[in-house]
């Protein structure tokens, strides 16, 4: 199956390179893992870019889903048949760092093309996330996004709760979503997406806890796991006591609980910001609220941490594309740019620039809540608990974390013991991987 | 015997047979060799630093007991696919061979089912049973199952093994149907008029009878159960919840492809193609001997 696969993207890039020297704009393949409304955003900037200039033709190419796009990026570039673009999420940063001579940091790209690069003009809670140690760029943030809470305000009616007010804490959560179960508005009370990086990895920053040593993996280093502290035990441990009876429903290790959602089958929700985009385009009557903290953690609510993804550029490239390359990222910077990803699709801006022009035009009064993941990432002055997390094998680490939570929610063991099955079983992984 | 015939061309034959050669080396020979090759090799995703470690990668996978239970999965999933395929795939040839009129008609219908992909008939499944919207989890719920295979593993093995033995029915069904055929009415009409009942005559005379058919379909069944169902397994429970689905084929892809330990997965479908090796050579070797062909 390897075989196969690597031999598919080398035909797909077989074909793209010949139909490369048809024309005399240079080509810049960009390869990403956009999908439904988030997909019509990355074609109209591609678009809008292809038409603001004449030197340059960016191709997107859809490449599945995020760990099947850095999955054919990998292959490609074993291959020698890099994209010159490849969009990774954040739980592939690790991975991709750990990379060096694969890629080329964006800062020198930008800087190499002759590009002005003014770090303190982006929002500086998601360039740390994605430079080196010493500061370094290293890739360009494209879509970032910050897990929020959605409400269904017709369920959260039925139910007699107050629409205007989304609960603040879990418990308020935990209690609302009893409220809604009982009185019969849905099915369920409360589901949520990414039980790994909301209720594991935000769940940390947003408290103010430990999620690892060496400031969550970002010093380096060997890093050892804390998730099975008593903050993450008692939440799980809540979240398994309601899926007893089916007031908490779980959807699946990454999106799919948002359909539970838009199906009206759960009246509340935590999910990516960027999935507000589905949500309005359901026409659903939705609320926002931001992210549930623990009432028993002293310094919460912290601030959250950036997911989404950013944009790698690929080495061993000519000079040519990489000018290309920045003239891209010189235009996905620019402010009406940045509005436009912003508003349509729940990502956050990267620039202050934009994030002022958005709210200048009156968009957050507009749009209630819509403000609230950069609030959230932005509150407080992050600190070593809450600046990210980084492994070189985070997606390993979180599906050993899921493979746990699903046999605590299907019963067959306490919290207290899938947290400390996930933490011995991923500091093994860890060590295992760093031994490379 | 037949007369020994023998190609006066002495390049001829070589030149006929070029063309299979071909395709086995490049797409069976290379591959297993680098398969091989990158098996004893410690190696980061891009290939940037990489050691050679020799049998480490094996001793690692067979000592890992995620491994073993994922062997023990497989071996759950390919009987109980196999032996629900067939044994359904036999009810029902049995059944159509009784029809007098449209024979032809309903094998048609009954065959149908082989020409769908695997993740087609994955996703077909996935949404009968989901439990939020399908609409037969909706039916299974009525009566008083709790179904949820998203977080029950049997449930879950349940449906894979539903989907996975569905698209396999048509296929038995096929050889079943041909085997039918090929038995001589006289022996049964001769076993009616001694008195023999309809079930007595299956199990003594049709059953024995079919035992050539039911051998190789065991062996296509249990090969098809092993490697060919990464497509359905993707596409309805991706190995979960917990581990419970997680076929060894599926840790190939998951090892190799999620979580980038090549040299691990390149391990792992090694030993798969020692397994399918060895199942080939027990089918040709071994037991094809003991079954008597009609």
């Amino acid at each position: 199956m390897t075989f196969r696969g690597l031999a598919a993207g080398v035909a797909a890039t077989i074909v793209l390179c010949t139909t490369t020297s048809a024309f005399a704009v240079t080509q810049i393949s960009w390869w990403h893992a956009m999908t439904g409304a988030n997909a019509e955003v990355v074609d109209k900037i591609a678009k809008d870019f292809n038409a603001s200039q004449k030197d340059y033709e960016l191709v997107p190419v859809f490449k599945g889903t995020y760990p099947e796009a850095l999955n054919a990026g990998i292959a490609a570039f074993r291959a020698k048949q890099a994209p010159d673009i490849l969009q990774v999420f954040d739980v592939g940063t690790g991975v991709m760092m750990a990379a060096e001579g694969a890629v080329k940091p964006a800062a020198d790209v930008l800087t190499e093309a002759g590009v002005q690069f003014d770090k303190s003009q982006y929002l500086p809670g998601i360039v740390a996330y994605y430079s080196k140690p010493d500061g370094t760029m290293l890739s360009f943030p494209y879509n970032s996004s910050s897990p929020i809470l959605y409400y269904n305000k017709d369920i959260f009616q039925k139910a007699g709760l107050d629409v205007n007010s989304p609960p603040k804490t879990w418990n308020e959560v935990w209690d609302a979503a009893k409220k809604i179960k009982t009185s019969g508005a849905a099915a369920c009370g409360f589901t949520s997406t990414w039980l790994t990086w909301i209720h594991t990895e935000n769940f940390a920053a947003w408290n103010n806890v430990s999620w690892a040593t060496q400031q969550n993996g970002l010093a380096g280093g060997d890093v050892e796991l804390k998730i099975n502290a008593p903050l993450f035990v008692n939440h799980f441990q809540a979240l398994a006591d309601l899926a007893k009876d089916g007031t908490f429903k779980y959807g699946g290790r990454t999106s799919e609980a948002k359909q539970l959602f838009l199906a009206g089958e759960c009246g509340i929700l935590t999910e990516s910001s960027g999935g507000l985009g589905d949500i309005v385009k359901s026409g659903m009557n939705y609320g926002i609220g931001q992210l549930p903290y623990d009432s028993d953690a002293k310094d919460a609510p912290q601030n959250t941490t950036p997911g989404g993804a950013s944009l790698w550029v690929f080495g061993g490239k000519s000079e040519e594309q990489y000018t290309g390359v920045a003239a891209f990222f010189t235009y996905l910077s620019k402010t009406e740019v940045q509005e436009y990803l912003h508003q349509k699709s729940g990502y956050l801006p990267v620039t202050l620039a934009a994030y002022e022009a958005t709210k200048k035009s009156g968009f957050y009064e507009k749009n209630p809540g819509r403000e609230t993941p950069i609030l959230q990432m932005m509150g407080k002055a992050p600190t070593d608990n809450s600046k990210g997390v980084r492994l070189p094998n985070l997606p390993q680490v979180r599906d050993i974390q899921n493979e746990e939570y699903e046999k605590m929610l299907a019963g067959q063991q306490t919290a207290q013991q899938a947290l400390d099955n996930a933490v011995s079983r991923g500091n093994a992984a860890i060590k295992e991987a760093l031994g490379n | 015997m037949s007369p020994r015939v023998v190609f006066p061309n002495r390049v001829l034959p070589y030149l006929l047979v070029a063309p299979q050669l071909a395709i086995t080396l490049v797409f069976f020979y290379w591959p297993a060799g680098q398969a091989l090759y990158q098996s004893m090799l410690k190696e980061d995703p891009f290939g940037l630093k990489s050691k050679f470690v020799w049998f480490d990668n094996f001793k690692k996978v067979l000592a890992d007991p995620n491994y073993l239970y994922s062997l023990k999965v497989t071996v759950v999933f390919s009987v109980a696919t196999a032996a629900v395929a067939m044994g359904v795939a036999l009810l029902l040839a049995v059944m159509a061979e009784k029809v007098v009129r449209s024979k032809g008609f309903y094998r048609t219908l009954l065959i149908w089912p082989y020409a769908v992909a695997p993740a087609i008939a994955g996703m077909l499944f996935l949404f009968l049973f989901n439990p939020s919207i399908g609409s037969l989890a909706i039916l299974l719920r009525k009566i008083g199952i709790a179904w949820d295979p998203v977080l029950n593993g049997t449930d879950a093995m349940t449906l894979l093994v539903a989907a996975a033995a569905w698209k396999q029915i048509s296929y038995n069904f096929l050889f079943f149907v041909a085997g039918l055929q090929a038995i001589p009415k006289t022996l049964i009409e001769a076993a009616a008029i001694d008195g023999a009942k309809e079930m007595k005559r299956f199990w003594t005379i049709t059953f024995p009878l079919l035992a050539p058919t039911t051998f190789f379909l065991l062996v296509i069944n249990t090969t098809y159960a092993f490697f060919d169902t990464f497509g359905i397994v993707h596409a309805v429970t991706g190995g979960g919840p917990g581990k419970s689905t997680e076929t060894l084929v599926y840790k190939v892809y998951n090892d190799g492809f999620v979580n980038l330990i090549l040299g691990s997965s390149a391990a792992q479908s090694v030993i798969l193609m020692v397994i399918v090796i060895a199942l080939t050579a027990i089918q040709f070797r071994y037991v094809e001997r003991k079954v008597h062909y009609g």
